[in-house]
């Protein structure tokens, strides 16, 4: 298991690595495009052309160029946005992270929690009147898009009701954990259950299938002639089984999310995370904060799907040779 | 009482509601096993074998399903049992294995852990013991390094192996009856040979009643002390090993020895079949339409009768069974099915 868990890391960094020389190429070596310009942003004077071609080293080679690059990004924190004057681009990103962290893990709780539960009860309760009416209520979260949902929300708890029943909704923003959990907490409430339920319903659906699949299964009928319960038999053996799907697509939602997909619900409910940066960062044409972000999405969604490898070996057994 | 029955199945009807009305799948199947006797339930696809053995432990789960008959075990109607009476009886006092080894165990799980789960559902013992306990099992069933193997997934083992964990775990709490669904159709023959042979071992050791159900003609006399032969739901034949192999009654007992292959004697061309395809004819003889020796009698239902313990449903003469037999294989009387047969060989 150890064996496999170094392996399984080790074969993530070499992703990053390519990861990273793929979308340093992408930036850098397009042909026909002069990256200076870009970085520099529209109308940039001679003069920061210049400082953008020495501080990037346009005039050596490739290899030397993603070199210093790397180090902009990793070793010396320094890479520098032009088209906003000079702010940094590390620190920008590192406060932006416990904003989307916060709300995709917080989200991501409960819509695991929701979507087992009601996969769990539709799938066990097949062929009463409880199945189709879960279901029914998961397709009624699948089919609401965040944007719509969230606006709605606002519009109800901070405008139209905001005076009597949700009077105890705060304004939208974020509250930093460290300084306040209870407000960190109830800033985030409304864009979790926004977020989640969508999730909340792919994940009730795809489990329900896999449940009853699983039910069916020859290793379910042996369960039943051992004389074990109908709810052990659910729980630790179709159950057991029907989750590792799950757990797989939840390490690439989870990864996707935290990369910067939550962008509509951050955007909705004015959350300064990684989504919303990337957002301005894209209306502005500003490369370096492109750059940066689009490696710190990749580096969680490779994270992710290891962790969530590691997890899957530790489920599956069957995994653990391979 | 070394005669009195462990398990006695009194007209046990199995009935599917379907899209269009009513299928009978077991329809008024009687029979009785006596402690530590191996009886062999052999038939086509779909005779019912397996869906009565499932009602009688009471694994047939659709609501589309209906029940009926007497099923007692021990002194007990099976049937009239709540769902967690029937528990404490699933498992503990009668075990059942199925066909295919391969599926038969939750994969996330160790095989010594499936075992202790089932031992703890019904004995108050550590983890500990049930652990030690399994691996004793492992032992008597002939895996290999059992302290080792205990710790095992299903997926590190080879059919065989796993066949013989799924006995392990259906022996754990020393089952009166055991109940075995095809134990060996999913296995290579040598495989097949060590399971029954490991079988033969364990209701000797154990003590435990076997009800074999199986196809293989081959399997039956290898282990059973009494055959039981099915047809569309019905038995069709009743009785001792030797009786039912030596001297078969019912027609359909030949056709299925017949279509065994014969080691020794003359090599036959082309091996008896039995025309038609499996499935109970509609009204009268279940096994009318493909019968070679269908006449009038057959539009109604034979009751299952016979002296000395071996019995049949057929309207033949009781007399003279053996003559009408032999007469079907090379008479002149032979049915159109067999003679196209026939034709088609000769063209070759």
């Amino acid at each position: 298991m150890i064996g496999y868990i170094l392996r399984r890391f080790g074969a993530a960094v070499l992703v990053l690595f390519a990861i990273s020389v793929l979308v340093f190429l992408i930036f850098f070596a397009t042909p026909g495009v002069d990256p200076a310009a870009r970085i520099a942003g529209k109308n940039a004077d001679p003069a920061t052309l210049e400082q953008v071609r020495a501080s990037f080293g346009f005039d050596q080679p490739l290899p030397v160029q993603y070199l210093m690059m790397m180090k902009h990004l990793f070793v010396s924190h320094d890479l520098t946005s032009f088209v906003n004057r000079g702010t940094l681009v590390i620190p920008q990103i590192m406060d932006a992270v416990p904003v989307t962290l916060s709300l995709v893990v917080g989200a991501a709780v409960i819509w695991m929690v929701l979507g087992v539960a009601m996969g769990t009860l539709a799938g066990a309760m097949r062929g009463t009147l409880v199945d189709p009416l879960v279901m029914l209520l998961g397709v009624f979260g699948v089919s609401l898009p965040v944007y719509w949902l969230g606006e709605v929300v606002n519009l109800v708890t901070q405008k139209e009701l905001h005076d009597s029943v949700f009077s105890w909704v705060p304004p939208l923003g974020y509250v930093p954990l460290s300084q306040s959990p209870g407000q960190w907490a109830l800033h985030l409430l409304l864009p979790w259950l926004t977020l989640a339920l969508l999730y909340a319903g792919i994940y009730a659906r795809l489990l329900r299938g896999e449940l009853i699949q699983a039910l069916n299964e020859d290793y379910v009928r042996t369960a039943r002639a051992k004389g074990l319960s109908e709810r052990r038999i659910l729980i630790r053996h179709a159950l057991r089984c029907s989750l590792i799907p799950i757990v797989s697509l939840f390490g690439l939602d989870f990864g996707a999310l935290v990369g910067g997909a939550a962008l509509l619900t951050e955007v909705v409910f004015g959350l300064p995370g990684v989504g919303k940066l990337t957002y301005q960062a894209l209306q502005n044409l500003d490369l370096p904060v492109i750059m940066g972000t689009v490696l710190y999405a990749a580096f969680f969604v490779v994270l992710a799907n290891a962790v969530v490898d590691v997890l899957y070996a530790r489920l599956d057994p069957r995994v653990r040779r391979a | 009482m070394p005669d009195q029955p462990i398990l006695e199945v009194d007209d046990l009807r199995v009935r599917f509601r379907t899209g269009g009305g009513h299928f009978t799948a077991v329809d008024g199947l009687s029979f009785s096993v006596r402690p530590g006797e191996v009886l062999g339930v052999v038939g086509e696809s779909g005779s019912g074998k397996s869906v009565s053995m499932l009602g009688v432990l009471g694994l047939i789960r659709t609501p589309n399903a209906e029940i009926s008959g007497k099923v007692v075990f021990r002194g007990r109607d099976l049937l009239a049992l709540k769902d967690r009476e029937m528990r404490a009886v699933r498992g503990r006092e009668i075990a059942m294995i199925f066909q295919d080894p391969m599926t038969a165990l939750t994969p996330v799980y160790t095989v010594g852990w499936q075992i202790a789960e089932q031992i703890r559902a019904h004995e108050r013992i550590s983890k500990r013991e049930a652990r030690d306990r399994a691996v004793r099992l492992l032992d008597e069933v002939g895996i290999p390094a059992p302290g080792k193997r205990v710790d095992s997934y299903p997926h590190e083992f080879s059919g065989g192996m796993r066949q013989r964990v799924v006995i392990a775990m259906a022996l754990s709490c020393n089952p009166g009856l055991l109940i075995a669904d095809e134990p060996t159709t999913a296995l290579d023959v040598t495989t097949q040979a060590q399971i029954l042979d490991l079988m033969r071992r364990l209701r000797t050791d154990h003590g435990s009643a076997i009800v074999m159900i199986t196809h293989d003609m081959g399997v039956v006399s290898e282990i059973a002390d009494e055959v039981l032969v099915m047809y569309g739901g019905r038995a069709v034949e009743r009785g001792a090993r030797r009786d039912v192999f030596h001297a078969p009654r019912h027609p359909y007992t030949w056709g299925l020895l017949d279509s065994v292959p014969r080691v020794g004697g003359p090599r036959v061309r082309r091996l008896p079949t039995i025309p038609g395809t499996p499935g109970a004819s509609a009204g009268g003889c279940p096994f009318a339409d493909r019968c070679t020796h269908r006449h009038a009698a057959c539009e109604e239902v034979p009751a299952l009768t016979g002296g000395s313990g071996h019995l049949d449903a057929c309207w033949l003469p009781e007399e003279g069974r053996e003559r009408i037999r032999r007469g079907d294989r090379s008479g002149p009387e032979a049915s159109p099915a067999r003679q196209s047969a026939r034709a088609a060989d000769e063209e070759r």
